[in-house]
């Protein structure tokens, strides 16, 4: 089967992806009798494809942090274990497993087990939807955001469970901070990626990084890309609970928070939750006001132009995520903590009205098409048209 | 924008109240100091500081060792003041004993206690910063105070628990070195301080977490007898390097810091300018310094406590220690008592918090710098 050919320009580098997708597919379609079939082995080999990313992702991850953190703090970071301690994530992956699983007592046991795994799977399930190449994508949704927006949110019903059914009152505290923080700011963080929406005229990640080919959002659209790409920084800083919001861990005022009586891989759970929960959303930002895996296009630099097609889509992408991976770790080592009140403050008294303003001036814009760096083809009608894309696993 | 919720409020009514145990074990007791607080919510109906457990009686032992002894204990009341104790113990013997301690000795009394101050600030910085959840401070702090350190290292033998300062003087002279490393770390601290202004004050966080949180009003500060940088954050000017000047620190001219909100920010702020009065002493000290000399007094091999009572006192890091001692003839003290900052500093403490977050706990009790070992003695 031909792999349905993204209507892209013909300069742009796609030949990385194509080619192991139509490979694999042809493949499965010459040993599996059934469609069906071949449907659910994709669906096997893509969920392999994501554990096994979303793992090393998290490893990688860890080990950048610690990096970051040390090389902030004016040290070295983890030095030991390998060359640089590029094997540190091994050691501790392997100390965490070592560890002995802890339920309190008083615990209530079906939740307290539940808990890490409720958060970890509404993370891991968003990697589906990332768009990490133009034929890289697990699941390609038509309303891919929204589903995504929804799914993220159940990281919180996670959290509520651990602290609640923890039985301490620390891990209360925390986790009833967890619910009002993250409730709150993922309306700034919808809202902010709404305006996204507007601009690119779907909801569908792929159709969403398509729609940047003309210049990414974040400039492209005057003035309220910036403004919408640094609310849904900062939103979404909060949304994974990382410093200055990370008032749900407070370790200097709760102890470590909601997961103060996890240990062990329970403890880990939470833990890769939180570094998948950094990496999507960095992605999302990327995706929508970044151009996604799209090369940067600089005018009439042709030379430049060329040389940056040159580069595989998934490169641009994961050099895109990283650049905005740093800067949520920058955060974190440089910001203090802001108080509960505080914090409920910003998002309601400053940041939500911001984003209904930002949403507001942007549908405006959208009408009126007023964008910078006009495409040379005539415009794409605001709602896309998507007509011959059946609803789910287009690309495989 | 920073107010106390009133707790006799309805609003602290509607909820059902609940304690917390704070500590024992807690990251930001900064020992085993135990606080049961008092909860609606978030907002703090009450706290009440539980103390004792690490009581080790060092006031009885007083009472069961020799002067000399004694001295090595003080090291462990205010273990981050540990030079100011031992002068502490030492100026209250040589008191009892009439000893006049050589010039040369005094001086380096006053240089070690000043460098101590600058790393138990240093310290306290740090750790101010990881209270508030910013962890790089801390290892800013850790990084310079490695520097102070290193200079007790070369002269003390020990980093922590020196038991320099001795009665009759100082233990031994200073290392050969040590004149030239002390202005070395001068040189190099003096605009360390403005990195760390840069580093959190003009953070906006910091501030919003810090002006007008726990205001000490001065009335109370003096009521409780509270002392050092924590009274002079309430604007009430008292110093014992001034007030009660002892050791060399008349012919020293520096300002005690001064800021009168009485909040934690103020409190933050004295802290800081605490260190960079005592680089000038410290320069100043080692300008005035009797190059060589003597740096111990000759005294009786066993040392009988003459009959009396006898005080002495002295500002450390945190405020006034002051140790009281009764002698009857023997060479055991017959009592010592110790008033130790730390304890007056704490008991002020649930009178401000009221009304303030559980977040504001932690940092407020941060800005009053405690040191558990000394409340519990």
């Amino acid at each position: 089967m031909a792999v349905e050919a993204a209507p892209l320009k013909q300069s742009m580098n796609n030949y990385d992806t194509n080619e192991l997708v139509s490979v694999l597919t042809a493949k499965l379609q010459a040993s599996l009798p059934e469609p069906w079939l071949v449907d659910a082995a994709k669906i096997v080999l893509a969920a392999i494809a994501l554990a096994g990313f979303a793992s090393v992702l998290a490893m990688i991850l860890v080990y950048v942090e610690r990096k970051v953190a040390g090389h902030f703090q004016q040290r070295l970071g983890p030095m030991r274990v390998g060359p640089h301690g590029i094997f540190q994530p091994i050691a501790d992956s392997l100390k965490l497993l070592a560890k002995e699983e802890i339920t309190p007592r008083d615990a209530d046991r079906l939740i307290y087990n539940l808990a890490p795994l409720l958060t970890f799977v509404a993370s891991f399930v968003c990697m589906g939807f990332i768009p990490f190449a133009p034929n890289l994508q697990a699941v390609r949704f038509n309303v891919g955001l929204l589903f995504v927006l929804g799914i993220s949110s159940m990281g919180v019903l996670g959290i509520l469970a651990a602290g609640w059914s923890s039985n301490n009152k620390w891990s209360l505290l925390g986790a009833m901070r967890a619910g009002a923080q993250i409730i709150s700011y993922e309306l700034s963080a919808a809202l902010a990626l709404l305006v996204g929406v507007i601009f690119a005229g779907s909801l569908d990640f792929h159709e969403i990084v398509k729609s940047q080919e003309a210049g990414w959002w974040i400039w492209r659209a005057p003035v309220v890309g910036l403004v919408t790409f640094i609310i849904y920084t900062i939103a979404s800083t909060a949304e994974c609970n990382r410093t200055p919001f990370d008032i749900v861990e407070g370790e200097s005022e709760l102890t470590a928070g909601f997961h103060t009586e996890y240990s062990s891989m329970k403890f880990a759970m939470f833990f890769l939750a939180e570094f998948l929960n950094v990496f999507i959303v960095s992605a999302i930002s990327a995706t929508v006001f970044l151009g996604g895996w799209m090369p940067l296009h600089i005018g009439n630099w042709e030379a430049a132009n060329r040389i940056f097609d040159m580069i595989p889509a998934w490169i641009w992408f994961f050099g895109k995520v990283s650049a905005l991976v740093f800067v949520v770790m920058w955060f974190r080592w440089t910001f203090p903590r802001l108080r509960v009140d505080q914090l409920m403050r910003f998002e309601w008294k400053f940041l939500m009205p911001a984003s209904f303003a930002t949403l507001a001036v942007a549908a405006i814009l959208a009408a009126s098409q007023t964008y910078f760096f006009a495409p040379e083809r005539p415009a794409a009608p605001p709602v896309a048209p998507a007509p011959t894309k059946p609803p789910i696993l287009a690309n495989k | 924008m920073n107010a106390p919720v009133p707790v006799e409020s309805p609003v602290a009514d509607t909820y059902q109240d609940y304690f917390i145990n704070m500590g024992p074990q807690h990251p930001s007791t900064h020992g085993v100091l135990r606080l049961v607080v008092k909860l609606a919510g978030e907002t703090v109906l009450g706290v009440s500081p539980h103390m004792g457990y690490v009581h080790r009686g060092i006031e009885k032992m007083g009472e069961a060792q020799t002067a000399m002894q004694f001295t090595h204990l003080t090291s462990r009341l205010d273990y981050l003041s540990a030079h100011m104790n031992n002068w502490a113990w030492a100026m209250v013997v040589e008191q009892a004993l009439g000893v006049q301690v050589p010039e040369r000795a005094e001086y380096l009394r006053v240089i070690m206690s000043e460098l101590t101050r600058i790393s138990s600030h240093q310290l306290w910085w740090g750790v101010f910063g990881m209270d508030l959840g910013a962890f790089t401070p801390f290892l800013y702090a850790f990084r310079d105070r490695e520097k102070v350190n290193d200079i007790f290292e070369k002269t003390c033998g020990t980093r922590l628990t020196m038991n320099y300062i001795v009665p009759g003087g100082v233990m031994e002279d200073a290392d050969a070195d040590f004149e030239k490393d002390t202005r070395a770390f001068l040189e190099y601290f003096k605009p360390l301080i403005e990195e760390y202004e840069q580093l959190l004050s003009g953070n906006i966080i910091v501030q919003e977490r810090t002006k007008g949180v726990a205001v000490l009003p001065p009335e109370l500060a003096k009521s409780y007898g509270v002392t050092g940088p924590t009274l002079r954050a309430s604007g009430v000017d008292y110093d014992v390097r001034k007030n009660h000047p002892y050791g060399v620190y008349p012919r020293l001219s520096f300002q005690t810091a001064l800021a009168t909100e009485g909040d934690s920010w103020a409190r933050y702020k004295v802290r800081l300018e605490e260190m960079r009065q005592s680089i000038k002493i410290i320069s100043q000290a080692l300008d005035q310094m009797p190059k060589s000399g003597p740096v111990r007094a000759k005294l009786p091999a066993v040392l009988r406590i003459p009959p009396g009572r006898y005080l002495s006192r002295v500002e450390t890091a945190r405020g006034e220690l002051a140790i009281f001692l009764v002698g009857d003839g023997k060479p055991l003290p017959y009592r010592v008592k110790i008033r130790s900052p730390n304890f007056s500093n704490l008991s002020a403490f649930p009178a401000i918090i009221k009304g303030w977050r559980v977040a504001d706990i932690v940092t407020a009790m941060s800005t009053f710098d405690l040191v558990i070992p000394d409340i519990d003695r």
